[in-house]
């Protein structure tokens, strides 16, 4: 039974939603901005009007207002208590939903060890890296035992590399929770990362709800496709292990190399066209996911352009700057090389 | 060169107030001064600041007008306090009171002088309510203004950890708009004194005001410079302290 239902929900944004949540699942709502995914975990906050029905655990909690509801919620710009120290702002929802002090103290303990944070107890936010004021607005959206957690785009303030090493980090915290979870983000990768199933929303509706690989390889809708970069999908003819952790596929005249943990065999490859770099000359370097090919169709958007390139009867879709195709003087029959950025390919296992 | 103005740097703020004592001082011994702008030398009105201090009067004068300040500026910033926490928190509240509010702001204080001495005649009371109302209406808007600007989600984030409404006003609301209300108490500190100078000068027989009006019947300009240092001393003292009192209670969070 889901842990989370969300039946039929309308308001000014969304539009007859349904969702459902399994227990103790890690659900990421994708989809770009203004789709409705906040809205979505006000909805399920208590935070905004809506029509419609929201169940907990079975129980219908429409009426009830957000503080009893037994949620937390880690918001956008995390929202820490300024006046507050790290440790007054983690035990803030403990006291407020009136536990003993011992509980508060042992929960407030547990959950600076279970985020590493225990150093910074005594320091105010304004003195708190970018990525610990993250773990502190977790660690108190947590704190108070609540079943259900929502995170509306955790990761949106900090820099790439620290986003990056904090993804592996939180996934791994957020699975020892053992608690239900819908996290909010208009990226993709963090959603492949951090799912165990996707929810895809566009213009207030939800489009599509799947395991990760199923956006890539089997995208609903066009705005799916259009999200997440209408990627080069390949049927691999050969398939077989090339060194521990790596796998070797042939797709026609296409070798490629990619990092493969399993025991089963690939199907499909995705290749995003911003992961394919061309040049006019060979690169140098192992002529691993390397390729020659023609340049069969070069198409202008606004701020960039993707190129068409024949790789022995398999047609590549690369991204490219207009500068970098007017500097290396691109042109339709232009015969180009390429390179694959080997950790970006994605495969679809055959079942 | 740079060693000096290192060593000097610390003081350079005294430097132009000794300045501006010698000058004056030698200006005055060197006849400078027509003679119908009689100018006391700082020597004079410092002996007299002595001598006004020794025989009490100073003294008193000055205790009158500080009883009158601290009972006005506390009364008047308490209910400003009280009642822009309700403004602030309560739309309705708000909504209500906003247009009467914004019709008696605009008068000022001492606008208040002709119709208070008929109603409450002129006694304690009168320096008083003056010094109330100077206080209660900044420090009504500064509250207002504090809670109102605090940011949305640090009430969002309570509320979805379980606190109560009046658990996120007191906790939450109320700290953070603390800077805004220490705004509004250091601006109306300085202004209970000039206030009270302008209310004590209406037939109140002590206080500061009075003793300056009692000096110029007599053309001790002497005396009433000493009384205007005073007046000067109080306001920076009471603005400083307001100051202090921010930068204790919130400069580790800002």
């Amino acid at each position: 039974m889901p842990f989370i239902e969300i039946k039929r929900v309308n308001n000014y944004i969304l539009k007859d939603v349904n969702l459902d949540v399994l227990d103790r699942e890690l659900l990421v709502l994708v989809g770009p901005n203004g789709a409705g995914k906040t809205t979505l975990l006000n909805v399920v906050a208590g935070l905004t009007d809506y029509e419609g029905e929201v169940f907990f655990d079975g129980k219908k909690i429409d009426k009830l207002p957000t503080n009893k509801r037994e949620i937390g919620f880690q918001f956008q710009d995390l929202a820490l208590f300024p006046h507050l120290k790290v440790e007054s702002n983690i035990s803030y929802g403990l006291l407020a939903q009136g536990y003993s002090p011992k509980v508060v103290k042992d929960r407030i303990n547990e959950v600076l060890n279970l985020f590493n944070i225990q150093h910074i107890r005594e320091r105010y936010p304004s003195n708190l890296s970018g990525g610990e004021k993250q773990k502190v607005a977790l660690a108190r959206a947590i704190a108070p035992f609540s079943k259900i957690l929502l995170m509306d785009e955790p990761m949106s303030n900090l820099d790439p590399q620290t986003s990056k090493y904090l993804r592996k980090e939180l996934r791994s915290i957020l699975k020892k929770l053992e608690i239900t979870i819908i996290y909010v983000t208009h990226n993709l990768l963090e959603a492949e990362e951090m799912a165990d199933r996707i929810a895809y929303i566009h213009n207030g509706q939800i489009e599509q709800i799947g395991l990760p690989e199923e956006f890539i390889f089997n995208p609903g809708t066009e705005n799916i496709s259009k999200f997440i970069g209408m990627p080069n999908i390949l049927d691999c003819e050969y398939c077989d292990k090339f060194f521990p952790g790596f796998a070797r596929v042939s797709i026609k005249n296409l070798q490629l190399i990619l990092p493969y943990e399993g025991n089963g065999r690939i199907k499909k490859i995705a290749i995003f066209p911003q992961d394919i770099y061309l040049s006019s000359i060979k690169p140098p370097g192992p002529n691993i996911n390397r390729f020659k090919g023609i340049i069969t169709e070069i198409l202008d958007f606004e701020s960039f352009s993707w190129v068409k390139v024949d790789v022995g009867g398999n047609i590549l879709v690369a991204e490219l700057s207009r500068d970098a195709i007017h500097e290396m003087n691109f042109k339709e029959g232009k015969e180009v090389f390429g390179i694959i950025k080997l950790r970006s390919l994605r495969y679809a296992e055959k079942s | 060169m740079i060693k000096i103005f290192k060593k000097i740097k610390p003081i350079c703020g005294i430097i132009p107030i000794v300045l501006f004592l010698a000058i004056w001082e030698m200006a005055v011994r060197l006849n400078l001064f027509p003679e119908q702008f009689f100018v006391p030398s700082f020597s004079t009105v410092v002996s007299e600041f002595y001598y006004l201090t020794a025989n009490g009067v100073l003294g008193e004068n000055f205790l009158s007008s500080l009883i009158r300040v601290l009972i006005g500026f506390s009364s008047g910033s308490i209910a400003g306090f009280a009642i822009g926490i309700l403004m602030g928190w309560q739309d309705v509240i708000n909504k209500a009171l906003s247009p009467i509010i914004s019709l008696i702001y605009p008068i000022p204080a001492l606008g208040w002088l002709p119709l208070l001495m008929l109603w409450i005649g002129i006694n304690e009371m009168l320096p008083i309510t003056i010094i109330f109302i100077c206080s209660f209406f900044p420090l009504l808007y500064n509250t207002v203004t504090g809670i109102k600007n605090v940011d949305k989600n640090y009430i969002r984030a309570a509320k979805t950890l379980g606190a109560s409404n009046i658990r996120i006003l007191t906790t939450v609301v109320i700290p953070l708009a603390l800077p805004n209300i220490f705004t509004g108490l250091r601006l109306e500190a300085g202004m209970a004194w000039r206030v009270i100078i302008a209310a004590e000068m209406v037939a109140i027989p002590t206080g500061i005001g009075a003793l300056m009006m009692k000096a110029e019947s007599l053309i001790r300009i002497d005396i009433i410079i000493v009384c205007l240092m005073v007046l000067s001393l109080m306001c920076l003292s009471f603005e400083k302290f307001f100051a202090y009192l921010e930068r204790k209670v919130t400069a580790k969070w800002k």
